[in-house]
């Protein structure tokens, strides 16, 4: 019974810490790129500001739209996003839906936003946002195969260490860090891996130069064409706490240390480890969403599923094939 | 101005169009593409959403007032069409600028050259995604820019050219600035080269991206910076030198000139762009160096001026190369205080059609860099629409022809009575 009343109350704690860090690192992402850019940029709390503006405006729904599915999908975007963080470890803490679905519903959780978002966009019944769409669908089919790739080696890594546990649960893999488990050629896959899930991120939130599905200079925002206020507005937070619940998930396979297991900090234990994970949270967002935007331009659609099914798809599977090389070496 | 090509089926292709309003556009104009997937099958486009009959308005004014106006054609090139339409009256009225004039207006149309320039690379990337340069780029800009306003006056219309001659001189003071500001352009060149020529995702999106061959921009007519890079070596400076340059030696750039392979693609115009900067910077200096001392205009006293050129009478025409191309201005003076006609040919009304061989069969993403490419600068392009009782028409061949004749039939008439 307090269990449950402790997974009920915890879903508003996530979905506010959700939302407002989303849109905080936001900001900072902003911030930053613009000043790798040698611009001002906006202020850190701009889309806050933004948020706040979108909200009190006037939601347009176009003409030819399906009106209940052009409505429905920024919810849906919202609380899918809001879904995967309650299965992912997040701020120090184990995942507050612990024991009720493991690595595979979070894969899953995952395709449900760019899902929303391309249905919405088909039901708007605008050209630019039907293009959007399609290329957002061949961007999520391009990019989910080296995430299956290296979220089975992850998987598999961890089983052979470890037959007896269920190496899909996100509690398990994140009190296990995989590092552990790894001879030097298997540790060299996991990093390869690693690089790989970087990869793969700016594709999952749409992100230069991989944002073809949005590209604003070729379809006008693609996706979101139609999109206006309040809908808009629920787009825009479920890309900003999607991208902490893809960073998370990141973290936890990758990078689960807590400070409090090297230090004693008794009480203050969970402070520190959440501030910690912060940190881990920045690297990661820097590294795969603020960093590779700068530094590139944005790639043709063709030139996404050549970058994906080749290119990534080939650094993970080399991965995955030192990992298994490691393993057999070691059994 | 409407021009259609077809290779596809009707069946599994849709319409799309790009403008009058659009994030790639800066200027307004419509493109109507049907699209097989991401194929470019059909390219149709439509311009004059932004006639403002300055044509018109010219031959309501005199010579003088109109290089107000002229400078106001396009916001870029401001030197060139006051230059154009300032030889055009010279060589009406055979006034002959004094050869310092003809320096300080070399370096100013260099000067806008290399402005212009700058502000295409950085829209270029633009287009591509790439914001990271065009920040870098316009920050670079801002320093051509002070030096123009250091020499003019003015950041933007600068407001320098005179029928005879220039409006300001360049004091010796002032040279150790332009040249060290010159300077500092060779090593951004150089940077910005780096990127844009040698990144790897720029070179995957610009090579074999919107080519144009060589046999194409010739009977498309293409002129400036499209041509070149197509191989077509092409450049008032070098084919019939005027001002300054037929003091300076001045070699059209074409890939090949550079010792590069000619393509025809978006990848070689911007290379042939970038290498004009180079030149730009090397005539400015050269300028520097060989300016001879003397008068800056042929007639400083502006009514006396007026009063000459009241008394003209026939038919002249001025070509400067402008940063886009070729730009024409034609005049007819009938020995009257305003002019009797005036026709301005920027040079994007000469590179549209090279759009269609370029734009079939690329992809959606590749359209906003296949535009920019050419550099349209649509404001002084846009002549012909009608509207009428607020309907749009288009007016066509036949029907144009027909316009003018009956237009030619009343100048004769005006001109016997």
């Amino acid at each position: 019974m307090i269990e449950i009343v402790y997974k009920i109350g915890m879903v508003p704690v996530i979905a506010v810490l959700g939302i407002v860090l989303g849109l905080l690192y936001n900001g900072i992402d902003r911030k930053l790129a613009a000043r790798m850019q040698s611009r001002v940029g906006p202020p850190i709390i701009q889309p806050f500001i933004d948020i706040k503006k979108l909200l009190m405006k006037e939601s347009i729904v176009p003409r030819h739209a399906i009106k209940w599915l052009f409505n429905l999908m920024p919810v849906l975007a919202l609380s899918a996003s809001l879904l995967t963080l309650l299965y992912i470890p997040f701020c120090g803490i184990g995942p507050a839906f612990e024991g009720y679905g493991d690595l595979v519903l979070v894969l899953y959780l995952l395709v449900l936003p760019p899902l929303a978002i391309t249905l919405g966009a088909f039901a708007s019944g605008s050209h630019y946002a039907t293009i959007g769409a399609q290329r957002e669908m061949v961007t999520m089919i391009s990019y989910e195969l080296p995430l299956a790739i290296a979220i089975v080696s992850v998987a598999w890594l961890l089983s052979m260490a470890n037959p007896s546990l269920p190496v899909f649960s996100l509690s398990v893999i994140s009190n296990n860090p995989i590092w552990n488990f790894t001879t030097p050629l298997s540790f060299l896959g996991l990093l390869i891996i690693f690089i790989a899930l970087l990869l793969v991120i700016p594709g999952e939130l749409g992100k230069t130069p991989f944002d073809v599905a949005e590209a604003e200079t070729e379809i006008a925002e693609g996706v979101f064409a139609e999109y206006s206020g309040r809908n808009l507005a629920l787009f825009y937070l479920a890309n900003a706490v999607r991208t902490i619940a893809i960073a998370s998930l990141i973290i936890a396979i990758f990078l689960p240390w807590n400070l409090s297991t090297f230090f004693n900090f008794s009480y203050l234990s969970l402070l520190f480890d959440a501030l910690f994970f912060l940190i881990k949270l920045f690297v990661i967002i820097f590294i795969s969403s603020v960093f590779i935007r700068v530094i590139v331009p944005r790639l043709r659609i063709t030139q996404v599923v050549s970058t994906y099914w080749f290119y990534t798809t080939l650094i993970a599977l080399l991965g995955m094939l030192l990992i298994w090389i490691g393993c057999c070496l070691k059994g | 101005m409407k021009k259609i090509a077809d290779t596809g089926n009707e069946q599994n292709s849709f319409t799309f169009c790009v403008g009058p309003v659009h994030p790639a556009l800066k200027e307004p104009l419509q493109f109507t593409f049907k699209i097989e997937g991401e194929r470019v099958k059909k390219v149709d486009f439509m311009l004059s959403h932004v006639h403002r009959g300055i044509e018109w308005m010219g031959t309501r004014r005199n010579p003088i007032q109109i290089i107000y106006l002229a400078e106001r054609i396009c916001g870029i090139c401001n030197i060139s069409h006051p230059f154009a339409f300032c030889r055009a009256v010279e060589s009406v009225a055979g006034i002959e600028v004094p050869p310092r004039a003809e320096y300080i207006r070399t370096i100013n149309a260099e000067l806008e050259r290399i402005h212009s320039h700058l502000l295409w690379a950085g829209i270029a990337a633009h287009e591509l995604g790439f914001d990271s340069v065009l920040h870098y780029i316009l920050k670079a800009r801002e320093r051509v820019l002070d030096i123009i306003e250091y020499i003019t006056g003015n950041r933007i219309t600068k407001g320098i050219m005179m029928i005879g001659g220039v409006r300001r001189d360049i004091s010796k003071k002032q040279y150790r600035k332009i040249i060290e500001a010159m300077e500092y352009y060779k090593k951004q060149v150089k940077k910005i080269s780096d990127i844009l020529l040698k990144d790897h995702v720029v070179k995957a999106r610009t090579i074999n991206t919107g080519i144009l061959s060589k046999a194409d921009a010739i009977k498309l007519c293409a002129v400036g910076p499209t041509a070149r890079a197509s191989g077509v070596k092409r450049d008032v400076r070098q084919d019939e030198p005027y001002a300054a340059y037929k003091y300076l030696d001045v070699e059209a750039i074409t890939p090949a000139t550079i010792g590069k392979e000619t393509r025809g693609d978006v990848y070689d115009r911007t290379l042939v762009r970038l290498a004009e900067i180079r030149q730009s910077v090397n005539i400015i200096v050269e300028c520097l160096k060989s300016m001879p001392e003397g008068k800056i205009a042929y007639e400083d006293k502006i009514p006396k001026l007026l009063a000459e050129l009241k008394s003209v009478e026939g038919e002249g025409i001025g070509r400067h190369e402008a940063p886009r191309g070729e730009v024409l201005h034609y005049i007819k003076l009938i020995g009257n205080e305003t002019l009797f006609s005036w026709k301005v040919r920027a040079p994007t009304y000469a590179n549209l059609l090279s759009w269609v061989p370029m734009l079939l069969g690329a992809q959606i993403a590749d359209i906003p860099i296949i535009a920019a490419s050419t550099d349209p600068c649509l404001s002084c392009t846009n002549r012909a629409v009608i509207t009428k009782h607020g309907k749009h028409v288009v007016i066509d061949h036949e029907a144009l022809h027909e316009l003018s004749v009956k237009k030619t039939l009343a100048l004769r008439k005006v001109k016997h009575d």
